[in-house]
């Protein structure tokens, strides 16, 4: 059995997750014990709200070393939604505030403004259509995640900018701007949207990368 | 950008139910049987309303969403008696992804700033009921159309937003559970003084009036009375919708496990 491991860290939305994963297959394991971290073979962040209080949240369980710590071995780690924006250098919510830094750029609101000129209504709630980013020829664990665009369910007010391109591997649109969907570099993975929350799209991208990731 | 359908769930105590005008409920069934329904014929969110909750003081919807929530994997809102930090909590710890709130917040305003602050905008959705006026515009009501708030709708929800409200759910007591379609002027009020998603209720029975709904500039559309009681299915109306042109989620039934 995968020895699957999702934060415990009191900012929200465990229980779906949880829920989601149990769903297809897998039994997650809760907790925000640092041993039971480190022998993971996989890692998953969640979380909504503000990003500053799910860094304070992660400092206070020092959590935040915890996780930088389990990133440097190489197995995989998957953001939802704050859990794929802590893994940003910086966000400017409410404030600058510091990430993890385990993906350089930054997190910044999302403009309020369609490109039409039109008020763009804000935050994001909406099941939109993401696709791949990124030339089909990467060989990460979870190179193929997006390879079919699907719709999924977002609900956010900022996104990820990150400072290298090829670290954005999937993008919507919102207004005719292009939303930062889905971010990686090596073994860390993140997405904005809510796959828990995408019906059986979103379990079927979940399976994915558990499957892939523990392969 | 896709606008969602969302399926309306008013529930008191074990059973779902459906008036007509916020008044004459009758049992329309199981509150979770019905939601696996909806989210198997791909409704993009699910709403649960209690709808005696604020009469006694406390929502009884955890037990229904924990287990709704299991099994169901589309975000779920949940409203009723909400009237704290605590009670707001009770209800995401079990699977709400929001929770909308309008008695309280229409007694003490605060509450809308202190639960978006605590858990984040995404999480507040402040609910309204309203009724036109013989003079002009809509009032805003709690307990199902019974009490009135001496506050204007339109100013309501602005004042709502300005608070951090993530989301305003509209519910025209004049057309709720008639089926003559939405209240088309207060819909386009609301979406126009706010700049935060806006989810109409009350008064779709078919394609057109969704449509009609949507042209109005609401993000979503609750429907309640028709699909509980079968004169509307999710999966016609979203084919509808896409040959009408109007971007929505992809979804077909072959998507479900075993479906």
């Amino acid at each position: 059995m995968v020895n699957l491991v999702v934060i415990d860290y009191g900012i929200g939305n465990v229980f779906s997750v949880c829920n989601a994963l149990k769903q297809i297959g897998f039994e997650p394991k809760l907790t925000r014990d640092p041993e039971t971290i480190r022998t993971a073979d996989m890692v998953i962040l969640p979380g909504v709200g503000a990003f500053s209080r799910a860094m304070e949240n992660l400092r206070e369980f020092g959590l935040d070393v915890e996780i930088a710590a389990y990133a440097k071995t190489g197995k995989p780690l998957l953001g939802i939604c704050i859990g794929m924006q802590v893994l940003m250098d910086l966000s400017t919510e409410f404030g600058n505030h510091a990430g993890l830094g385990l993906i350089p750029g930054e997190v910044e609101r999302i403009k309020p403004t369609a490109k039409s000129g039109a008020v763009l209504r804000i935050p994001h709630i909406a099941w939109s259509q993401v696709s791949s980013a990124t030339a089909p020829s990467s060989q990460a664990w979870y190179g193929q995640a997006f390879r079919t665009p699907a719709h999924y369910y977002f609900v956010h007010s900022f996104m990820a900018y990150p400072t290298d391109a090829d670290h954005a591997l999937a993008t919507a649109y919102y207004g005719g701007h292009k939303i930062t969907a889905a971010v990686g570099l090596d073994n860390v993975i993140g997405v904005q949207f809510h796959p828990e929350r995408s019906g059986p799209a979103g379990l079927k991208l979940l399976k994915y990368l558990v499957e892939t990731g523990t392969k | 950008m896709s606008v969602r359908l969302i399926s309306r769930l008013d529930v008191k105590m074990s059973h779902l139910i459906k008036g007509v005008q916020m008044e004459g409920w009758r049992k329309m069934g199981d509150p979770a049987a019905r939601a696996r329904k909806y989210y198997a014929d791909g409704a993009d969110e699910l709403l649960y309303m209690d709808v005696v909750a604020s009469l006694y003081e406390r929502n009884n919807l955890a037990d229904i969403l924990r287990e709704v929530a299991s099994d169901t994997f589309v975000p779920i809102t949940v409203g009723g008696g909400i009237n704290s930090l605590a009670s707001a909590k009770t209800l995401l710890d079990v699977g709400a992804d929001k929770v909308a709130v309008n008695t309280a917040a229409t007694k003490r305003p605060e509450l809308l700033n202190e639960i978006s602050d605590t858990y984040g905008s995404q999480a507040m959705v402040l609910s309204v009921e309203a009724k036109r006026l013989s003079g002009g515009g809509w009032t805003a009501m709690t307990d199902n159309g019974r009490n009135h708030t001496g506050r204007d709708a339109i100013e309501w929800i602005t004042e709502a937003a300005e608070r951090g409200v993530g989301e305003i759910l509209i519910t025209s007591i004049d057309r709720d559970g008639v089926g003559k379609g939405m209240d088309l002027n207060l819909i386009s009020a609301a979406t126009q003084a706010v700049s935060v998603p806006v989810i109409a209720s009350g008064g779709v029975a078919n394609l057109d009036q969704v449509q009609a709904a949507i042209a109005n500039g609401v993000s979503g559309v609750a429907i309640a009375k028709a699909i509980h009681n079968d004169t509307l299915n999710l999966i016609d109306l979203r084919k509808g919708l896409v040959d009408a042109g109007v971007p929505t989620r992809p979804y077909s039934k072959q998507e479900m496990p075993g479906g």
